[in-house]
This record gives C-alpha cells, structure tokens and sequence, in this order.
C-alpha cells in the first residue's frame, strides 16, 4: 500500500486516538502513517453490532416472555459465553444452563445472585430488573 | 513515581510493547518491524471447529507471548516474566518493579480496557501495554495502540490483568534485566532464524488449518459458506475475517506490510536483494488481503451477495496462498553470505 493511499475514513476509535500502518513512500521504502480508520472495516465493526444488537433484544424478549432467565440477557449483553461466564462465577457450565431457566434462576440465594451480578459488572438489582448502565 | 520511559505508538501491541521494552538496552535498533520479524510474528490459521464471538477463528500472528519471547531468546536476552493466582501478589510485585525503575510488560484483556472505545471491547485477552509508573491511584500506561500516554486506576488495571476466558492473563508481568549492548551481529543472526522459523510456520507446519495451507482451505470453505451458513450468518463470518486482518494492531493487511518492511530493515542488515524481493510480494499480498477485504465489505454491507461472489472471494485467498508460497519458498532458498 502506497502512503498516500492509507485510509482516512473516520472510526469510533479514530476519534480517541490515529492507528498506526505501514505504507511505502514515492522510493518504495516502508513509513510509518497514522490512519483514522477505513470504511470497510468500519463496516465489519458495524455488521458485528447490529449481530449483538440483535442478540441482546431477542434475549431481552425472552426474558421478558418468562422463557428464560435475566442471566442470558446479561450473557448477551457482556458478549459472554457459557464457558467465560462459568470463568468469571465458578459455577459449571451445566449449573449455568439450568440457572438460565426462570424457575431455577428465581430459586437463586443472594449469595450466587452476587455472583452472577459480579461477573456481568453489576448489581443484583439491576440483574433482577434487567437495568444496564453505561460503562 | 514516574519512571524515565518513551512512549512510543506502534501497529501491533505485542511487538510495539518487545520494541519499546528493549529501546534502552538495543539504544532504538529493535525497531517494531524488526521485532515482528525476528519474533517469527507472521502467521495464518483457521481453526473450523471453534468458533470466536460466534464467528470464525482466524488469526494472521502467532500465538501471543511467542514473538517477546522468540525476539528476546534469538537476541540472547533473559526475560522475566511472572504469572498470579493472588491479586494482590500480583499488584505488590508489580509496584517493586516499578519502585526499582523497571518499566514492565503486563498482558491484559480488552474488555474493560476503559480508554478503548465500547465499539473495540471484546473478551480478548491477549493485548499487551506498559505500565512505567504511579501517581495517586492512576498507573501510567504506555499503550502501544494509542498515540499517547494514558493512565488507569489501580482497580481498572486490576481487571484488565485478571481477565477470565481463553488466553486469561493471570495478571502476567514481563520484562528484561539486559544492560549489555545489542551487537549488529547479533541482530544479523537472530533476523536469519526468524525468517527461517517463519518459512516453517507458513510452509511446514503439519496440519490442514495453519500456514499458506491454511488460507488455501479458508479459500476453500469460505466458497461454502454462503449454502452451508445463510447469507446472514455468512455475512457475518466474512466481516469476523475482515476484523482479524485489519483491526487495530495488525498495521493493515493481516501484518503482511509490517512483515514487508521487516524484510527491507533486514536487507540494511543482510544486504541480499533476494530480501527486498521477497519484502515486494508481501506488499503485493498485504495489497491483495486488502482487496479481498473490499470484496467482502460488498457482501456484508448487502450490495454483492450471490454464489459467484462468494467463488470470487474464496478465489483471492488461493490466489494470496499462491503468492505467499512463492514469497516463503524465495526465503527459504536464500544462501546467506554472512
């Protein structure tokens, strides 16, 4: 890639700081040139999103439904898996499956509540309520 | 405190964090590209049978920690480097380090990385900073991927290094005692062996999934995608394989410019115009990677979609392991005269 030719398509992180590419100068030699991003990897970021988004949601409804638990809406919305979740609270990936259950799930003492409100960085009332926070 | 460091942004976290770390003792010879390089960081798998954030596993490096380590080992010098089962272990030998004014390396995950955009936060766990001081409660970090110094509370740093998941870091700390002089010679024989080590990861390593095999079979599967996985999921697949190449830390072009210009510093080093030939086809692959890329922001943004476009797009990658093949096998048959 020629360095007048790096891509200087504006980023979500092309705002907070220039990445670092290299290109080769008029001689052919390689440089070093900031870039603030490149459209088509925007794209690929944005594509990747709107998936999670619409993970979350259908999550969200189906928590909402009584078909399952808060803990696989936080999974969603954490972009965690079964087995970073059983990571992060120490509880077996098939304990995790059956607290994913609202019958199971409402069961739950405080204790293991605390666990789960841990791992998803937030508190068992927000956990409960489905309440996010920006951070 | 404050420890007397350079911050110094880099492409790629690793390398740029090997590099800054050995400026004092290599007095600025050990130049990102020729970390990369040294460390044998050029690589290409794609493991079908697990998948990453619900997309394919691909990866354009080798795997994290190996191009410190292989840098450090080929240039003769000791690293040290600690991992924790106790938080506060962890914390209270990091502060020893620092109190004896020795910047240190620590691997952190990306998640609550709290200076990184929410769009680039994902449980990846193998991204790597500096951390060279402490005022207050706010630890300096020298983070190779932003353009300036930053800084992180001790309870952020504390998260950052004890990251769950695949690869977690265990609050690992690395860095080196070396205070000798790096020789040119050194550096001579140490650029030989990682492009030897390179020219086996990307020709010989046994195994369909890795190496210029390895992209010839993504080529291959990536044709199927689209009947196998929906156009929606498929979609999806080909913007993960974008991230994994062009995403912040890999310089553009899945590292392939960063290996092109390694090979030019070598050619200071070694001068054999076979290496600047060589540095040529990567640029020409990293230029190819980059195209593929475009093609494929046409299906996943919906303007392009059918069959042919998915063969078209399978096509750049056995076209790219072509040329990477050719690009390795003219490394290989080099005959140093030094």
């Amino acid at each position: 890639m020629k360095q007048e030719n790096v891509p200087q398509d504006l980023s979500a992180l092309g705002k907070l700081t220039k990445e670092v590419c290299y290109a080769t100068d008029e001689a052919g030699n390689y440089v070093t040139q900031l870039s603030s991003g490149w459209d088509v990897k925007i794209s690929a970021l944005d594509t990747a999103w709107d998936d999670i988004k619409e993970r979350v949601a259908n999550a969200r409804q189906q928590v909402l439904d009584g078909k399952a638990s808060p803990i696989l809406f936080f999974m969603e919305y954490r972009l965690m898996d079964l087995k970073l979740v059983a990571d992060y609270t120490g509880f077996w990936q098939w304990q995790i499956k059956r607290h994913l259950k609202p019958e199971h799930f409402n069961k739950l003492s405080e204790q293991k509540l605390q666990k789960y409100a841990e791992a998803f960085n937030t508190s068992v009332a927000d956990l409960k309520s489905l309440t996010v926070h920006e951070n | 405190m404050k420890i007397d460091f350079e911050h110094r942004q880099s492409a790629h976290c690793e390398s740029g964090v090997t590099s800054n770390l050995l400026r004092q003792s290599s007095g600025g010879k050990i130049t990102e590209p020729l970390a990369f390089g040294i460390g044998a960081g050029l690589f290409y798998a794609y493991i079908p049978f697990i998948s990453i954030n619900n997309g394919p596993a691909i990866a354009f490096r080798t795997m994290p920690g190996w191009i410190f380590k292989r840098t450090c080992r080929s240039l003769g010098i000791p690293v040290i480097r600690k991992k924790f089962s106790s938080r506060e272990q962890a914390e209270k030998f990091l502060m020893e380090r620092l109190e004896a004014g020795q910047p240190v390396g620590c691997q952190v995950g990306v998640y609550y990385l709290t200076y990184f955009p929410k769009e680039y936060r994902f449980h990846f766990n193998a991204h790597n900073l500096i951390v060279y001081g402490k005022e207050g409660d706010n630890y300096l970090i020298s983070d190779p991927i932003m353009e300036t110094p930053t800084t992180l509370t001790s309870y952020e740093l504390e998260r950052v290094r004890f990251a769950k998941g695949a690869l977690a870091p265990k609050g690992q700390i690395y860095y080196t005692q070396y205070t000798g002089e790096i020789a040119d010679d050194r550096i001579r024989e140490a650029i030989k062996s990682g492009i030897k080590r390179n020219v086996f990861n990307m020709l010989s390593i046994p195994g369909p999934f890795a190496g210029v095999k390895g992209i010839r079979f993504t080529g291959k599967r990536i044709k199927g995608w689209r009947d196998k996985l929906g156009l929606d999921k498929a979609k999806l697949y080909l913007a993960q394989l974008v991230r994994m190449q062009e995403e912040i830390g890999t310089g553009g072009g899945g590292f392939r410019y960063i290996y092109a210009a390694f090979l030019q510093e070598a050619h200071a080093y070694l001068p054999q115009d076979d290496l600047l030939a060589a540095s040529k086809m990567f640029t020409q692959s990293g230029d190819m990677w980059r195209n593929a890329a475009i093609h494929a922001a046409g299906i996943y943004k919906g303007r392009l979609g059918s069959q042919q476009d998915f063969d078209t797009m399978g096509n750049y990658l056995l076209e790219i392991a072509e040329l990477e093949e050719k690009a390795f096998k003219a490394l290989k048959n080099i005959k140093w005269r030094t």
